[in-house]
C-alpha cells in the first residue's frame, strides 16, 4: 500500500480542523489525479501551507482562511460543474493554474455567474495559467494573474539566446492547446526579431498528458540537428520528454518554462547540468531571509514528494492578505479593487505589484539551470542531489520583464 | 534515413509488445467468443504486480512472478465470474468484463493513488546498446525485443509443438467437437484465459516503466488492442501478429513524418494555413489504428488473416 | 409499413388498463416535476436536477438501442456530442445575431435533435450492417476515431478548451431568461417529459416494434418481407437523435462542451446508467440515470472508492441481476401482489439479510483501504464505531459478516433450487 500521500494528506487534516470556524473559503479547482495531478498537488500543498501559516498569525481581519481541493481533471467542463460545487459550498475565491484551457473556461464562467448574480460575486485568483489572452483582449475585473506570462517569459528566453552566439537551429516542441500555441507563436516572433540568423527547424505540436512514450519525438529533434529546444511543456509531458531525452543520450540544451515539474530533474540527472533551463518567479537557491529558508525547509518535510516551486502561490496569497486588510473587508469587489495597483516585497529581495490596467503580476524573472548540490546549490530538488541555480545574466527586473496590454478593462461601480 | 531506422526500430518493438498484449485477447476471442474488455487492465495489473515485487526484491523476481500472479487472477476471474455469466450469452460476457475494467481500475486508484508509480528501469539493463545518427539506443528496449521474441517463440513451440497446444488450436475453431471428443472443454477456457492473462502481464511488466505506470494505461491501451484483434482476424495469432507490427510501424512512421496535408496534396491547392491543411501527418498517429479499424471492418469483416467473419 | 399485428379483441387491454399502464405513470411524472420547484431547492439540487434531466434523456435513447435493438454501443456519446456541439455554435450564432438572433435558446434541443440524428445516420448507415461483438466493436472504432480526430479540428470542436458560449443571448420564450437556474429547470422539464413522452410513444409504433423483433430473430423479420438492417440503421438514427437532443440540454445547461464529451468514459456511463436501471423495462433507464447521478454528486462526497460501489454494483447486476433495479423493483412489486407473496417474502428477506450481511463486511473492507492506502493514519469511523487496518477487531468486522452472509445467501439459493418459484 502506499504511504506517498501521507504527510500531504496529514496537512489537509490539519486544515480541516480549522475548517469548522473558517470564515473565508477559497476553492482550489486544479487536476489532483492523472497525468498532471502531481502538478496540481505541488500547488495545493502550497496554498495550504501558507493559509495555516496566516490563520496561525491571526488571519485576514481576524478572519480564517479555508482552502479546499476540487479534483477537475484539467478538464474545462469538469472544472465547471466543480466551480458550481465550489460555490455552493460557499467559497468565493477561487485558485486555478494548470492548463490555460481550463482557465478561459473558468474566467467565462466567473463572468457569467457574477453577471447573473450580482452581490454574490465570484474572483479567480490565476496562478499559473499564462496564456497572454487572459490580461490581453480577454481581461476580466474578476481574474487576477500571479504568474508571469507567455510573452514576458518567452522575452526572458529570446534574451538569454541573443546572447548564446552557439546556438543557430532552434527546436520548438509544445502541447497542442491554446498555451503550446501561444508559446510557439511568441517564439517564432521573438526570435525572429531579436536573432534572424536563427533557423527555426521544427515546430511541433503533440496532445496534451497524451504521450507516454517521447523517443520519436526526441529522435526527430536529433535528426533536425537543433542546438536548442524550446519547449513550454509541463507537468507529466515535461517529465517524460525529459525521460526520452536522457535514454537518447543527447547534449541538446532544453529552455523551458517548467523544467521545475516534479522529475524532469531526476529523469536527466547528470544530464540536466547546463543543458536544462526554466524561467520562474524565483528559485530556492538565490540569496533570501532566513525566515524564508526555514518556509522552504518546511514545505519540504511535509510534502516530501514535492519541493518549493510555486513561490507565486505563497506571493498570491500575501497579497490577498495586504489586499483585504487594506479594504477592511474579505468581500470580493473590495478586496478586487485593493488589489489593483498593490505592491507587495517577495521573500527574494524583489516587489510584486499587481498592474490595475489589466491584472498582471509584475515580478522579477530569473533564468536558472541545474547544478549539482554544493556547487552554489543549497536545496536540491525532486530527491536527488541536484538543484537549481541562476546562470550568469539571468536575472531579469520586473521593468524589463514588462510586457504591454491591450487590455479594456471593464469595473463595477 | 534516419527517420526510417528509428521508426523501424521503435516500430517493431512497439508491435511487438501489442503482439504480446494481442495474443491472449485474439485466443480467448477466438475460442470462447469472449472480446473481453479488461484485457488491457490485466496488462495494468501486471505492471503495478511488477512494481510492488521489484520495490520489495528484485525486477528479475518480479519479471516471473508478476505474469504468473496476473494469469492465476485471470483464471479465477474465468472460473467465477465470466462462466457464470456465459450462459446469458455474449453481449452479458462483454458487459462483465466491461465492468470488471472499471473495477480494476478503481481498485488500482485505491491501491496505488490516482497519480503514476515510479516503476523504473532495473539499473543493471540502464545503458545504452549502441548510437545511431547521435542517438543512443537504451539496453532495455533491446531487452523489449528479446523479451518479445523469446514469448514469440514459447508460444509458437507450446501451440504447434504440445498435445495441448493441439488441442488449443482446435478448440480454437471447433470448440463443441473438442468437447465431444472428452476433453474438458471448461477447463481448456480457464486455462487459456489465465495463459492470456499472463501474456498480458508480462507486457505490463516489460512496458509499465519504459511507457508509464499510472491507473490510466490500462484505458489508454485497450481500444488500440481490439484494433489488433480484429484487423489481424478471429482465430488467428498469424494475423494478430501482422496487425501488431503493423501498427507499430504505422504509428511510428507517422509521429516521425512532420509534412502537412498541404505538402502532402499540394496538388489540389489546398492552402497551408487551412485547418484541413494544417494538418500534420504525425498528428494523425493516434487516429490511424482506429482509422484502420472502421475500414477493416467495413471492407473486408474477417481482417487480415481470420478464417470466418466476425 | 403495413400493419403486421393481429387484432384480437380479447388480447387487447381495457382502457381502464390502459390507462393506468400508458397515461398515469406520465402523469404523476408530470405532476412531480411542477411540484419540485414549490419546495425551493437549493443551488446543488438544482445541479443535480438537471444532470439528471441530462441522462434521463441519454439513457432513454441508449436504451433504444440496447434494450429494444439488442445493439451494444460503446460509442453513443459521439451523437450526444454532435449535437451538443451544434447547439453550441448555434448558440454562438445566436449572439452573434443575423437571422440565428431570432432563435430562441430554449428550443436549442431541437437542433441537437437534428445533430444527433444526422450525424447517426450517416454513421449508422454502415455501423447497422452487423449486430451483436462487431456492431459493438465498430461502435468503439468509431468513437476512438471521432474523439482522437476531433482535437484535429478546432474550428468545430475547439481544441482542448472546447467551444462554450452564452446561453442568455436570442429572444426569450415563455417569459424565461434562461439565466438562473430556476430558469432552465423549466426548460428541463419541458424537454424531458416531452422526450419521454416521444421516446415512449415511439415503442408503441410498428417501427419500435420491429427493432424488438430484430433483437431477438432477425432471421424472421427477414422471413416477413423486412430488411432487418435498415430497421437498426432506422431505430439507431432515431436514438442519435435523441442522444443529440439531451446533448442539446446539457450544452444549454454547462454552456460548454468539450472533445471528452465523445470519448468512451460518457458513453461507458450511459451504458452503465441503462443497464444498472434494467434495460428490459422502459422506465429502467430512468431509473438508472436518477441514481447514478445521484451517487455520482452525492456519494462522491461520502467516500472515495464511490466509482469502485459503482463498477461493484454493475458488475452484480450482469452476474445476478440481469433484468436492472427496475427488474428487482417490479418483481417484488409483483411478487408482493401474487400468490404465494408470505413464501416470497420470506425468501427474499433471507436474501436481504444475506446481502446486507456481505455489504457490511464489503463496505468496511473498502473504507478502511481506502484510508491505509491514504496513510492519513485515519480511521473508518461509522456511528461512532471505530476501524483501522492494524486492529484485529477491524478484520473480524470485515470478515465475519462477509462469510456469513456468502453462506446465508447459498442456502437461499439451495432452497430456490428444491423450490422453483
Amino acid at each position: 500500500m502506499s504511504i506517498k500521500t501521507a504527510a500531504f494528506a496529514a496537512a489537509v487534516s490539519v486544515v480541516a480542523v480549522t475548517a469548522a470556524q473558517a470564515d473565508i473559503k477559497m476553492a482550489f479547482i486544479d487536476p489532483l489525479s492523472g497525468p498532471f495531478g502531481p502538478s496540481g498537488e505541488a500547488a495545493y500543498t502550497s496554498f495550504i501551507l501558507e493559509a495555516e501559516k496566516i490563520n496561525a498569525a491571526g488571519g485576514v481581519n481576524g478572519e480564517m482562511i479555508e482552502v479546499t481541493g476540487y479534483d477537475n481533471k484539467i478538464n474545462p467542463k469538469e472544472s465547471l460543474v466543480q466551480f458550481q460545487k465550489a460555490i455552493d459550498d460557499g467559497a468565493r475565491y477561487i485558485f486555478q493554474g494548470n492548463g490555460s484551457s481550463v482557465a478561459a473556461a473558468l474566467i467565462e464562467a466567473v463572468n457569467k455567474h457574477n453577471k447573473r448574480n450580482p452581490g454574490d460575486e465570484v474572483v479567480f485568483f490565476n496562478y499559473a495559467a499564462v496564456t497572454p489572452a487572459f490580461t490581453n483582449e480577454a481581461c476580466s475585473f474578476y481574474h487576477f494573474r500571479f504568474d508571469a506570462h507567455v510573452d514576458m517569459k518567452m522575452a526572458a528566453i529570446t534574451d538569454y539566446i541573443k546572447g548564446q552566439e552557439g546556438i543557430k537551429k532552434v527546436y520548438l516542441i509544445g502541447q497542442d492547446y491554446v498555451f503550446g500555441q501561444a508559446v510557439a507563436a511568441a517564439a517564432e516572433s521573438m526570435i525572429k526579431e531579436k536573432r534572424p540568423d536563427i533557423e527555426i527547424v521544427g515546430n511541433e505540436l503533440h496532445p496534451l498528458g497524451k504521450v507516454k512514450d517521447f523517443t520519436p519525438y526526441i529522435q526527430k529533434i536529433i535528426s533536425s540537428g537543433a542546438d536548442a529546444v524550446i519547449t513550454g511543456n509541463w507537468g507529466a509531458d515535461m517529465q517524460l520528454l525529459m525521460k526520452a531525452a536522457a535514454e537518447s543520450g543527447s547534449d541538446i540544451p532544453y529552455l523551458t518554462f517548467y523544467g521545475g515539474s516534479k522529475g524532469a530533474v531526476a529523469a536527466l540527472a547528470d544530464g540536466a547540468i547546463d543543458r536544462l533551463y526554466q524561467v520562474t518567479e524565483a528559485i530556492t537557491n538565490l540569496e533570501t531571509s532566513d525566515e524564508q529558508n526555514a518556509l522552504v525547509e518546511e514545505y519540504k518535510e511535509r510534502f516530501p514528494d514535492y519541493d518549493y516551486y510555486y513561490h507565486r502561490a505563497f506571493n498570491a496569497m500575501r497579497m490577498f492578505k495586504a489586499a483585504a486588510e487594506k479594504a477592511g473587508s474579505v468581500d470580493p469587489i473590495p478586496v478586487a479593487k485593493a488589489l489593483e495597483g498593490l505592491t507587495i516585497d517577495e521573500a527574494y529581495g524583489g516587489q510584486v505589484t499587481m498592474r490595475a490596467e489589466d491584472h498582471q503580476a509584475q515580478q522579477n524573472l530569473y533564468i536558472s539551470t541545474v547544478a549539482k548540490v554544493g556547487d552554489g546549490v543549497t536545496y536540491g530538488v525532486d530527491n536527488v542531489d541536484y538543484g537549481w541555480k541562476l546562470v550568469e545574466g539571468g536575472s531579469i527586473d520586473a521593468a524589463s520583464a514588462e510586457q504591454p496590454t491591450t487590455c479594456e478593462m471593464e469595473r463595477p461601480e | 534515413m534516419e527517420t526510417i531506422v528509428f521508426a523501424l526500430l521503435n516500430g517493431v518493438i512497439y508491435g511487438l509488445l501489442l503482439f504480446m498484449l494481442s495474443s491472449g485477447l485474439t485466443l480467448i476471442f477466438s475460442m470462447m467468443g469472449v472480446l473481453n474488455f479488461a484485457h488491457a487492465s490485466f496488462y495494468m495489473l501486471g505492471a503495478y504486480f511488477a512494481y510492488t515485487i521489484m520495490g520489495a526484491t528484485s525486477f528479475w523476481l518480479a519479471l516471473f512472478i508478476a505474469p504468473i500472479l496476473v494469469g492465476l487472477v485471470g483464471a479465477v476471474v474465468e472460473r467465477y465470474g465470466l462462466r457464470k455469466v456465459h450462459a446469458n450469452g455474449h453481449v452479458a460476457e462483454l458487459l462483465f468484463t466491461f465492468g470488471l475494467a472499471y473495477l480494476i481500475e478503481e481498485i488500482v486508484k485505491i491501491v496505488y493513488g490516482k497519480t503514476a508509480v515510479d516503476y523504473k528501469i532495473p539499473s543493471l539493463l540502464d545503458f545504452p546498446a549502441f548510437t545511431i545518427y547521435g542517438a543512443s539506443f537504451p539496453a532495455y528496449r533491446m531487452f523489449m525485443l528479446f523479451i518479445a521474441i523469446g514469448m514469440l517463440v514459447g508460444l509458437w513451440f507450446l501451440l504447434k509443438k504440445t498435445r495441448a497446444g493441439l488441442i488449443i488450436q482446435a478448440a480454437l475453431t471447433h470448440p463443441h467437437m473438442v468437447g465431444h471428443l472428452g476433453h474438458n472443454v471448461p477447463l481448456i477456457f480457464m486455462t487459456v484465459f489465465g495463459i492470456g492473462c499472463a501474456l498480458a502481464g508480462l507486457a505490463g511488466v516489460i512496458a509499465g516503466n519504459i511507457f508509464v505506470t499510472d491507473p490510466a494505461m490500462a484505458v489508454l491501451m485497450g481500444p488500440i488492442v481490439f484494433v489488433v484483434v480484429v484487423v489481424g482476424g478471429i482465430g488467428s495469432l498469424e494475423g494478430a501478429f501482422l496487425a501488431s507490427i503493423l501498427i507499430g510501424l504505422l504509428q511510428n512512421f507517422a509521429v516521425g513524418i512532420s509534412a502537412s496535408f498541404a505538402d502532402i496534396f499540394w496538388f489540389t491547392g489546398l492552402s497551408p494555413t487551412s485547418e484541413i491543411g494544417d494538418i500534420t501527418v504525425s498528428s494523425l498517429a493516434p487516429v490511424l489504428p482506429f482509422l484502420l479499424l472502421v475500414l477493416m471492418l467495413i471492407f473486408r469483416p474477417r481482417g487480415l488473416m481470420g478464417e470466418q467473419e466476425l | 409499413m403495413s400493419d403486421v399485428s393481429q387484432t384480437h379483441a380479447s388480447l387487447a387491454p381495457s382502457s381502464a388498463q390502459k390507462f393506468r399502464q400508458r397515461f398515469l405513470p406520465f402523469l404523476v411524472f408530470g405532476a412531480i416535476l411542477l411540484l419540485i420547484p414549490m419546495t425551493d431547492p437549493s443551488r446543488t439540487m438544482y445541479a443535480l436536477m438537471h444532470q439528471m434531466a441530462i441522462y434521463i434523456v441519454f439513457a432513454l435513447a441508449y436504451n433504444m438501442l440496447l434494450g429494444k435493438g439488442g445493439m451494444l454501443s460503446f460509442g453513443h456519446a459521439v451523437y450526444f456530442g454532435f449535437g451538443g456541439y451544434l447547439c453550441m455554435h448555434a448558440m454562438n450564432w445566436i449572439d452573434d445575431g443575423g437571422v440565428w438572433g431570432a432563435f430562441p435558446t430554449f428550443f436549442l434541443p431541437v437542433l441537437g435533435f437534428v445533430g444527433g440524428a444526422v450525424s447517426a445516420v450517416v454513421i449508422g448507415s454502415f455501423s447497422t450492417k452487423r449486430s451483436g461483438t462487431t456492431f459493438a466493436m465498430i461502435s468503439l472504432g468509431v468513437a476512438e476515431l471521432i474523439f482522437a480526430g476531433a482535437f484535429m479540428f478546432d474550428s468545430l470542436f475547439g481544441g482542448e478548451q472546447g467551444i462554450s458560449g452564452d446561453r442568455m443571448n436570442g429572444p426569450e420564450v415563455f417569459g424565461l431568461s434562461m439565466g438562473p437556474q430556476s430558469d432552465i429547470y423549466w426548460f428541463m422539464a419541458f424537454w424531458t417529459i416531452l422526450s419521454v413522452i416521444a421516446m415512449y410513444a415511439f415503442t408503441r409504433t410498428p417501427l419500435g416494434r420491429l427493432s424488438e423483433a430484430v433483437r431477438d430473430n432477425p432471421q424472421r423479420v427477414e422471413f416477413i418481407g423486412y430488411n432487418p438492417q435498415r430497421v437498426r440503421w432506422l431505430v439507431f438514427s432515431i436514438s442519435g437523435g435523441f442522444a443529440g437532443l439531451a446533448g442539446g440540454m446539457s450544452a444549454v445547461n454547462y454552456e460548454i462542451f468539450t472533445p471528452e464529451a465523445l470519448s468512451l468514459i460518457p458513453s461507458g456511463f450511459v451504458l452503465i446508467m441503462a443497464y444498472v436501471g434494467g434495460i428490459t423495462y422502459f422506465a429502467g433507464p430512468i431509473m438508472g440515470a436518477v441514481l447514478l447521478t445521484y451517487m455520482s454528486s452525492m456519494m462522491s462526497d461520502f467516500t472515495e472508492a464511490w466509482l469502485l460501489y459503482l463498477g461493484l454494483m454493475f458488475v452484480l447486476i450482469v452476474m445476478y441481476a440481469p433484468r436492472g433495479i427496475a427488474g428487482i423493483v417490479f418483481g417484488f412489486w409483483d411478487g408482493i401482489r401474487g400468490a404465494n407473496s408470505a413464501e416470497l417474502l420470506r425468501k427474499w428477506s433471507v436474501q436481504l439479510l444475506g446481502c446486507l450481511l456481505m455489504l457490511i463486511g464489503l463496505i468496511i473492507l473498502v473504507e478502511v483501504s481506502v484510508r491505509w492506502s491514504n496513510g492519513w493514519g485515519e480511521a473508518f469511523e461509522p456511528f461512532g464505531l471505530h476501524f483501522t487496518h492494524a486492529d484485529i477487531v477491524t478484520w473480524i468486522a470485515i470478515f465475519v459478516p462477509i462469510v456469513a452472509g456468502g453462506y446465508v445467501l447459498r442456502l437461499a439459493t439451495r432452497e430456490k433450487e428444491e423450490m422453483p418459484a
